[in-house]
């Protein structure tokens, strides 16, 4: 991994914050705390923790141009923002899509998708959706429901073993999916044939639709619980870049699992009037909009 | 009628099959000897997966595997890979349009495993699954080549697998074929259609329904999705007196729902019969015994016709060839669960 310069990853997740509350402003909704819990997660991801190639100019969005289907042969996934694949690149799995917002912005930031990418956000005929699929910008694989990336990483990783490729299989997770039993069988299943290219990286908000987790099902203990399934589980603050490189940066002889605990009201503690409900911000008066409106004018991150 | 009887098929075909496709995976779920696959594991343990009691991941590995230019094949019973796993199948492999093979083994009343291992409904279920083609085998010369059959399509296959002592009733030397029916018999009084081993029940009953002078355009469909062959359509057509279908499904989204589609699309306006499970889970019993209870045999399908015809045609059940007249002694275990 190349030199990390922690201001400058610290500063691309400011701005994720601050660009999805512009957006969620701007269109009176928006999935806020995910870019509260994990701007500096994905900022990382994007910013040397996952080897991915650069690309020679930031991609335009695109047109919605089909399905995927026998008759559409030059269909191409959002892998493309990723850069050129090679064997020794890793590959990038968002598993839970509800964060296209978070992803789109911080493939803004890095400098993968276009400028005025979030224009095209959820608007009709285009790419950019609002829960993404595998035509999105930065989605490899469809995951939109939940724990299916996992199982389709642990698959991805096994052919690049069959096929001597060096490049790790990395997989951002929301905490909600611990709650799928499909999860706990992908698991078992990565460890058991020894894929220790996959790692995991899990935004541990402790929220999810209904509210607090722990009024819903809790997921605790999880560094516990997954390790029982023999992988390496590291558990660090996801607000700490430090601690977030240093973790991700082991070489482990297991698959290994970060568990980042973050909070869904990051910077942007207004949000804090909305509990217990932070999944989707959609203002309920003008007057809270403005409210929003004047936080964000007031950034000075 | 004296039919050929072949012990386990797909062992050996499979594995002589497999040996110059070095992409050609197998992936189980605990049921290996079960669906014939465990002499392929021993020649072939490189290439071989346990993933365990664990469908949803089983089917998310797999579209992984095959999205990295591998084909995995799928052994496990029908059931396990479409009723628990459904959202997986959709989400992870069809969607994708992944070239992913799911060998559902026993299909519709083909084991004593009654309703937890019966799959009744999954050509129902599965004919909505956009970018997934679906075979059925009917006999050993279709377990041998529906590989091939699979193997050329760009996307996800579903096929309905036969196992254990299977009848030959095509010749090896006429291997099944995409989204073509085999024309087994013609006439114009009516035209029928089986799928699966109910084909065997009806060469049964045609062979007698022939001699007492009815007129029988039989047809054998082995690709029930797509549905677009115009020896089908042809066929529909020529009928003068009715259409039948039968099958080894319900009749609810099967290959009777499918062809009552056709005949609406396009306006044959002809009465249609269609044998199969009247909406209703069957019970776990041998396959001889399932087929006459639920009147998916050689005689319900003659009542059928004389229903149809209005017409008795004095038929009794010895006059009717024997079921299985097996004439090769086998050891294969046909219902080891």
């Amino acid at each position: 991994m190349e030199p990390i310069n922690f201001e400058a990853v610290q500063k691309t997740a400011n701005n994720i914050r601050k660009r999805v509350l512009e957006h969620t402003v701007k269109n009176n909704g928006g999935y806020l705390s995910q870019a509260c819990s994990a701007a500096e997660i994905v900022a990382a991801l994007y910013s040397g923790l996952v080897k991915l190639n650069p690309l020679s100019e930031p991609l335009a969005p695109e047109l919605f141009k089909g399905v995927p289907s026998k008759n559409f042969t030059d269909y191409r996934t959002g892998a493309v923002f990723h850069g050129a694949q090679s064997s020794d690149t890793d590959r990038l799995i968002i598993s839970p899509a509800h964060y296209a917002l978070v992803i789109y912005t911080a493939l803004i930031e890095t400098k993968r998708l276009r400028e005025d990418g979030l224009d095209f956000f959820n608007k009709d005929g285009y790419s950019v959706e609002m829960i993404g699929a595998e035509h999105s910008p930065g989605f490899e694989t469809t995951t939109g429901s939940l724990a299916q990336a996992l199982s389709q990483a642990g698959g991805i990783a096994l052919a690049r073993k069959l096929k001597k490729e060096t490049g790790k299989v990395w997989v951002f997770m929301s905490d909600g999916e611990f709650q799928e039993g499909q999860t706990w069988e992908a698991l078992a299943a990565i460890n058991y044939h020894g894929l220790d290219n996959v790692k995991i990286i899990v935004d541990v908000n402790r929220n999810q639709c209904d509210g607090p987790m722990d009024s819903v099902m809790t997921i605790e203990p999880l560094a516990q619980r997954i390790k029982s399934f023999g992988w390496q589980v590291d558990v660090i603050d996801g607000h700490n870049l430090r601690e977030m490189y240093g973790a991700g940066s082991k070489q482990t002889l297991k698959p290994q699992a970060i568990l980042a605990y973050t909070d869904p009201m990051k910077n942007i503690e207004i949000l804090k009037e909305r509990l217990p409900v932070l999944h989707y911000v959609r203002f309920s008066s003008e007057a809270e909009r403005e409210k929003y409106q004047d936080f964000y004018k007031a950034w000075s991150l | 009628m004296s039919i050929e009887i072949v012990s386990r098929p797909h062992v050996e075909n499979f594995i002589n099959w497999s040996k110059d496709k070095p992409k050609v995976l197998v992936l189980s779920a605990d049921l290996t000897n079960s669906c014939e696959v465990g002499k392929w594991r021993d020649t072939y343990p490189e290439r071989f997966f346990s993933m365990g009691m664990a469908e949803q991941n089983m089917l998310g590995f797999a579209a992984g595997l095959a999205r990295e230019g591998f084909e995995p094949w799928l052994h496990t019973f029908a059931v396990f890979l479409y009723r628990r796993p459904l959202d997986q199948l959709q989400m992870s492999i069809a969607y994708p349009n992944l070239p992913v093979r799911l060998v559902g083994f026993l299909p519709g009343i083909t084991t004593p495993g009654g309703v937890t291992h019966q799959a009744i409904e999954d050509v129902g279920v599965l004919r909505g699954v956009p970018n997934l083609t679906i075979l059925e085998t009917g006999d050993a010369t279709e377990i041998e080549s529906v590989l091939d059959v699979a193997h050329a399509i760009d996307g996800p296959v579903y096929i309905r697998m036969l196992r254990g002592e299977v009848s030959r009733l095509f010749d090896k030397s006429e291997p099944m074929e995409f989204n073509s029916a085999r024309v087994l018999s013609q006439g114009s009084d009516l035209t029928l259609l089986t799928s699966g081993i109910t084909t065997e029940e009806a060469m049964r009953a045609t062979k007698v329904l022939r001699e007492r002078g009815v007129g029988i355009e039989h047809l054998h469909i082995s690709t029930l999705k797509p549905f677009t062959d115009e020896k089908v359509l042809a066929a529909l057509h020529k009928a003068q007196k009715g259409i039948i279908t039968m099958e080894n499904h319900s009749v609810i989204g099967g290959l009777g729902s499918t062809v009552a589609e056709v005949m609406a699309e396009n306006a044959i306006g002809k009465p249609l019969v269609r044998i199969g499970l009247q909406d209703t889970y069957a019970h776990g019993a041998s396959q001889k015994y399932l087929l006459e209870h639920y009147s998916l045999d050689a005689m319900a399908l003659i009542k059928r016709v004389e229903a149809l015809l209005d017409k008795e045609l004095d038929i009794k059940p010895e006059d009717i060839p024997s079921a299985r007249e097996i004439s090769v002694h086998s050891s294969a275990k046909v219902e080891a669960l």
